[in-house]
């Protein structure tokens, strides 16, 4: 068995954090090492979500720990909560992946945009993981462009209508409940698109699993196709109104993945280092070669940097001061980070470092999926060229 | 039914050790402390017997310096109810002195059942679980691996060399926690929300004399390295012959 991950922090991080913030890292931390790693690799070779691990995820409160205590949460800061991802995508990026969907994008967006009675109706379910969430914004023609989608919602006497479809959807097979964007007025205003909350056995909604997939194996990723499904009034998402919207829990989310790219090129270094100062070549470690050791440099270097970047972007965050551009940039530079790191220690390892025992190839592989979704690597440049010129490349 | 879990803020047992400039304690820069593994039981198992029981309180009792509330607050966010720091700069070396403060603080707490990890990780000592039953005048079993509690009776399984001990005994009792008396939880997240509101009273520690002192602290010796003697069957008797004769394992 590997040996407990005692963490990478070469500029004593841990001690800017609070005394609860640690306390959840370690709970976090012990619970990825006892109960996901043991069971992830075969899960990953399987192509499947080890969904047995939800009640416990949710007992401990993994699921929309920044929400509120009132509705089932644990009512965490937002550094709290990007803990919580680091050390979730320290075991595996589809298993982060699923917290951040049921939380960033299922549960934030019922929090922001319902009503009271909404939340009343869905959080604590969602919290308990009695309920599992997808989120639908992402079409099969629309994926950095969201706002040209063709899913529309047509106001019935009593309610809605739904068409259209959804690709890449993180949960889709799983979930009992969707989060649908749509149109509600012409396909050439984005202005109209709004929030739905659609239960997914409502007839016309189908779900299929996305075969093949070379990343985030240990992650349900499928289609969902709605053909003239009925909701109620009560489906609406009322305070959901434009792009905008479903952009703000993009926002949520890409908070989290900035910190979880961070935990999976932790994971990647300590294996490295543990590897180099084991593997013996030419009557030495490996760690004594110079051309490793500055891979392992370079590797902490920047593992080093990104902490520091997320931990002060959480604490803007908290401060209300987090703005998208502030959530990008940690986005982008920290899954960029994540990979490199992946990728060098992989090659630190050896052949070795492409067999399931080691980390750093299922990593690498998961990475480049968290590189490509939630605003691209390239998106989120251009986010930033935007903000920093004052001119879209984009629009 | 009222529990008390005495718990001692320990060295991670991954701690690297350094010894610190005076040459009779640890530096403790830049280690982190946790609740003692073996106490980790005993705050488990009285949570577990709180609950069965429908009702009551948990308090966990750590004697130590002020740092140790964090020590505290982890059984907090476990499930235990309250917290009592008795407070000394240092953990004294004698056991006995640290007996003394925690029965002074157990005696009229009118417990049913005081609990402790059958030992501390960083000193060896087995001793305060023990000597605390004894100034308290009651009955004690230490390094209990499963419990059943009836009325008030309790009965307790010890694993002995080569074999399982069966003992009965009269509540209130002082028992010790062995590895394998249960699985402890994970703090959750709202537990560890939860312990910022929680009391943690804070007392002097009524130590008295303490009658034993380390004088010296050092790290194990460095192991030798190994010796390669060569490859295939022809070096067997040589190697034979060395582990009979220099390793002396054979």
């Amino acid at each position: 068995m590997a040996p407990r991950f005692e963490g990478v922090d070469f500029y004593d991080v841990g001690a800017l954090l609070s005394e609860e913030e640690r306390a959840v890292r370690d709970t976090v931390r012990g619970w990825v090492d006892d109960r996901l790693l043991p069971v992830i690799n075969q899960h990953y070779l399987e192509g499947k979500f080890p969904l047995q691990l939800v009640p416990e995820m949710a007992e401990l409160g993994f699921f929309g720990a920044n929400l509120p205590e009132e509705y089932g949460c644990a009512g965490l800061n937002n550094v709290a909560y990007g803990l919580i991802m680091q050390e979730l995508e320290r075991g595996d990026s589809g298993v982060r992946s699923f917290a951040s969907v049921q939380g960033a994008l299922v549960m934030y967006p019922i929090h922001a945009f319902g009503t009271e009675e909404q939340r009343k109706r869905w959080l604590p379910k969602l919290a308990a993981g009695e309920v599992i969430g997808c989120f639908g914004l992402t079409e099969p023609d629309y994926g950095s462009n969201p706002g040209g989608m063709i899913t529309t919602a047509r106001k019935t006497k009593d309610g809605w209508v739904l068409n259209g479809a959804k690709m890449w959807i993180t949960n889709g097979s799983t979930a009992k409940v969707a989060i649908v964007w749509a149109k509600t007025g012409a396909l050439d205003d984005p202005s109209s698109i709004r929030g739905f909350i659609v239960p997914t056995d409502t007839p016309g909604f189908g779900a299929r699993d996305q075969k093949g997939k070379l990343s985030l194996r240990a992650s349900d990723t499928s289609e969902l196709v709605l053909q003239d499904v009925k909701v109620g009034e009560d489906a609406l998402l009322p305070g959901s109104q434009g792009l905008k919207s479903p952009l703000s829990c993009l926002t949520q989310a890409r908070y989290g993945i900035a910190w979880g790219a961070l935990g999976a090129a932790m994971g990647c270094y300590d294996e490295a280092l543990r590897y180099a100062k084991q593997r013996v070549m030419f009557g030495k470690p490996v760690a004594a070669y110079q051309l490793q050791q500055l891979r392992l440099a370079d590797m902490l270097s920047e593992i080093t940097k990104a902490q520091l970047l997320v931990l002060q972007l959480g604490r803007l965050k908290d401060q209300g001061k987090a703005t998208p551009q502030r959530v990008s940039l940690a986005k982008r530079n920290n899954v960029d980070v994540a990979c490199e790191v992946a990728r060098e220690a992989r090659r630190l390892l050896g052949a070795n470092g492409i067999l399931i025992e080691y980390t750093a190839m299922r990593h690498l592989a998961n990475l480049e999926s968290v590189y490509t979704y939630e605003g691209t690597h390239d998106m989120h440049t251009l986010i930033l060229g935007e903000e920093i010129t004052g001119i879209s490349a984009f629009e | 039914m009222r529990i008390a879990v005495c718990i001692k803020r320990v060295p991670d047992t991954e701690t690297r050790v350094r010894i610190a400039a005076d040459g009779v304690a640890m530096d403790e820069n830049g280690v982190k402390f946790i609740v003692g593994p073996y106490d980790e039981y005993a705050v488990e198992e009285a949570l577990q017997r709180r609950d069965k029981a429908g009702g009551g309180e948990v308090v966990a009792i750590a004697l130590g310096p002020d740092a140790a509330q964090e020590t505290i607050r982890s059984a907090l966010a476990m499930g235990a109810d309250r917290g009592v720091l008795l407070k000394a700069d240092r953990i004294p070396a004698d056991a006995l002195a640290v007996a003394k403060a925690l029965a002074a603080e157990l005696r009229d707490g009118g417990y049913d059942l005081v609990l402790f990890g059958k030992m501390a990780v960083d000193d060896y000592h087995h001793a305060v679980g023990p000597m605390t039953a004894e100034l308290l005048g009651l009955p004690c079993v230490t390094a209990v691996s499963k419990l059943e509690l009836e009325g008030g009776k309790g009965t307790a399984e010890r694993e002995i060399e080569g074999g399982m001990e069966v003992v009965e005994f009269a509540l209130p009792a002082v028992l010790t926690a062995e590895k394998g008396l249960n699985t402890p939880r994970y703090p959750a997240l709202k537990g560890i929300m939860a312990a910022k509101k929680k009391p943690i009273e804070v007392k002097p520690a009524a130590l008295g004399e303490t009658r034993v002192a380390v004088t010296a602290l050092g790290l194990p010796a460095e192991r030798k390295a190994g010796r390669i003697l060569g490859e295939g069957a022809e070096v067997v008797p040589e190697l034979v012959r060395l582990l009979r004769t220099e390793a002396k394992v054979l």
